[in-house]
């Protein structure tokens, strides 16, 4: 036996896993780790090592907790984003109850609905970009679509993108177009799982219509609302794209959220210890919900076994 | 079947259904099917206010033209290509490796990094923003394909990962002892018994992240500089400024970006809804 049959076994995972694991340490965990390194310091974002005369680190300065206690106590811009980004995780999931009542009002078998059905589905695999677009374009009150709508019912156009109170509101909204196509389609699915028995056994004791989905339909769609709550809320706290496409951040920073605060603040304004520090805030506010999110994973898998 | 499949009901209930369905449905793709009448509309169209009437003249060549007329839209489509199937291919090969020995294999550190791949889910890109930009630029490849295909795979090799040692950990172990007790080898197990068997399961992830990447617009903003490299999603942006209130130009930039994953999930519909609702049924 050569020494790899013999230990084939004890060798293989490093193998396997090395590529993977290599390049999530490298590109995932290290910069996780360097972020926070770097929000302890101020840099402007040049030449990092670069060394003075009695060489210390010239670029790159300490300054401790500088950057978080200007971020919590002289920055209104940061609460500004912070109040967008709570605006943002509540009501994009409004895309919940929408995707549940689009599930249960195909979940129908009749000729041609697998057709509808991809339709409803596919505004989720357009990007940001051009949904972003086609939604400031309907926003524009000069050549907006909207402009036409809102004259039909006799209102009076008003550009939304520009008005620092409704300006993050049009922007969920347009969020909401792929988040209901999303939440849609995890309800359909999960629909198609919920047992028939249960449905009968339900009838049987005169349950129908709303106490049939409350009380039986919607406990047997946990593992779908687990998916899509989880999901949602990521995408909700991740906002990014939508906003610099439609504001980038304006009207006088009114749609900022920690997301885009921290690319400005970095690549814009050149103070990367102070974008590390926004961008940290951001990431303890998701490890929350990461703790959460495995704790009820794995709470399940062993209820499971 | 939740709610009461309709043909129980009486006739006109069931043409009402019929009728509310098509309405919706038009409903909810007014935007799109605004964009992409807009895209053949002329300019003096827009001008008059015709935007969701059927256009006046027909420009569809003359809009679809114009977009490519200075080469910068087909060098950004390429870009996409180059870019996206690349990656598609790369996460797909790491991520089976890794997730047949997270499932298949037992080692001390095993739960500890499937928790780290899923973890990276949902890492907010903001935090690793700064370093992965300086890792870019220190290793040469800030601003080519290279740094946008390898960050890219690594990031999503985490989710691929977990999703396929799910997917592996539920296939019969019995198959792989007994290709052991025959004397295969390891790799000989991954290219022979778990390739063929998770077939489907990479088809559902390679759509899902063809689309995923097609559509990044944040990485290609950070990692890539000028035109050479640059995607569809961030050049079609900067092309909206060059184009103004020529949202005939606008609309059809915006069909051609968003048309590769369009094509592909109705190609692979299946696939795609397997791969997203991965879990929503028992998860």
């Amino acid at each position: 036996m050569t020494f790899w049959e013999r230990n084939q076994l004890k060798l293989a995972p490093f193998l396997f896993l090395s590529p993977a694991v290599g390049l999530f340490l490298i590109f995932v965990i290290y910069p996780i780790a360097d972020s926070i390194w770097v929000s302890f310091h101020e840099w402007s974002g040049v030449n990092r090592y670069a060394l003075d005369d009695e060489g210390n680190l010239k670029n790159f300065k300490w300054v401790g907790l500088d950057n978080y206690i200007y971020l919590f106590t002289n920055d209104d811009e940061f609460y500004v984003a912070v109040f967008n980004n709570i605006k943002w995780f509540f009501f994009s999931l409004i895309a919940i109850p929408f995707g549940i009542l689009l599930a249960l009002f195909l979940n129908q078998q009749i000729l041609g609905i697998r057709w509808v059905k991809s339709f409803f589905y596919f505004p989720f695999v357009i990007n940001a970009v051009v949904i972003g677009i086609v939604f400031t374009w309907f926003y524009n009150p000069k050549y907006g679509s909207l402009t036409y709508l809102l004259g039909f019912f006799g209102m009076e156009p008003f550009p939304i993108l520009s008005d620092e109170n409704y300006a993050t509101y049009g922007i969920i909204v347009a969020s909401l177009f792929p988040g209901i196509a999303y939440t849609m389609i995890i309800y359909i699915t999960g629909l198609t799982a919920v047992s028939k028995d249960m449905i009968e056994a339900g009838r049987i004791d005169g349950a129908s219509g709303f106490t049939m989905f409350w009380n039986i339909i919607l406990p047997q769609l946990r593992p779908a609302t687990l998916i899509a709550v989880v999901v949602t809320i990521v995408g909700a706290l991740r906002s990014f794209d939508l906003i610099a496409v439609m504001t980038g951040g304006g009207p006088w920073g009114s749609t900022n959220v920690l997301a885009y605060k921290m690319y400005e603040d970095s690549l814009f304004n050149f103070r990367m210890g102070y974008g590390a520090s926004t961008a940290v805030i951001l990431f303890i506010l998701m490890d929350i919900y990461i703790a959460w999110f495995l704790y009820r994973l794995f709470k399940r898998e062993s209820t499971e076994k | 079947m939740f709610p009461t499949p309709i043909q129980k009901y009486s006739i006109p209930v069931n043409i009402f259904y019929r009728v509310a369905l098509i309405v919706t449905l038009f409903i909810w793709l007014m935007p799109l099917i605004a964009v992409m009448l807009t895209s053949i509309r002329t300019y003096d169209d827009i001008l008059a206010g015709n935007y969701w009437g059927w256009p006046k003249d027909i420009a569809a060549i003359e809009n679809y033209s114009a977009i490519f007329e200075d080469g910068r839209m087909a060098r950004y489509f390429l870009n996409s290509m180059i870019i996206t199937l690349p990656t598609v291919f790369g996460t797909l090969l790491l991520s089976s490796m890794a997730g047949f020995s997270l499932a298949m294999h037992k080692f001390k550190l095993n739960i500890l990094l499937f928790c780290m791949f899923i973890a990276g889910n949902f890492v907010p890109f903001q935090i690793l923003m700064i370093p992965v930009r300086g890792l870019t630029v220190d290793l040469g490849i800030y601003n080519t394909y290279y740094g946008l295909i390898i960050f890219h795979i690594a990031f999503q090799t985490g989710f691929c990962t977990f999703f396929l040692r799910n997917f592996i950990k539920e296939l019969p172990f019995e198959l792989i002892e007994a290709a052991r007790a025959d004397g295969a080898t390891e790799w000989m197990i991954y290219r022979k018994i778990i390739l063929p068997l998770i077939v489907p399961a990479l088809a559902a992830l390679g759509v899902l992240e063809f689309t995923f990447i097609w559509n990044d617009y944040f990485w290609a903003l950070i990692l890539s500089q000028g035109d050479g490299v640059k995607p569809v999603t961030v050049g079609l942006d900067n092309m909206r400024g060059q184009w103004v209130a020529n949202y005939n130009l606008i609309s059809a930039g915006s069909v051609i970006a968003a048309l590769p994953p369009v094509i592909m999930f109705f190609l692979m519909q299946r696939h795609f809804i397997n791969g997203l609702t991965f879990g929503a049924v028992k998860g």
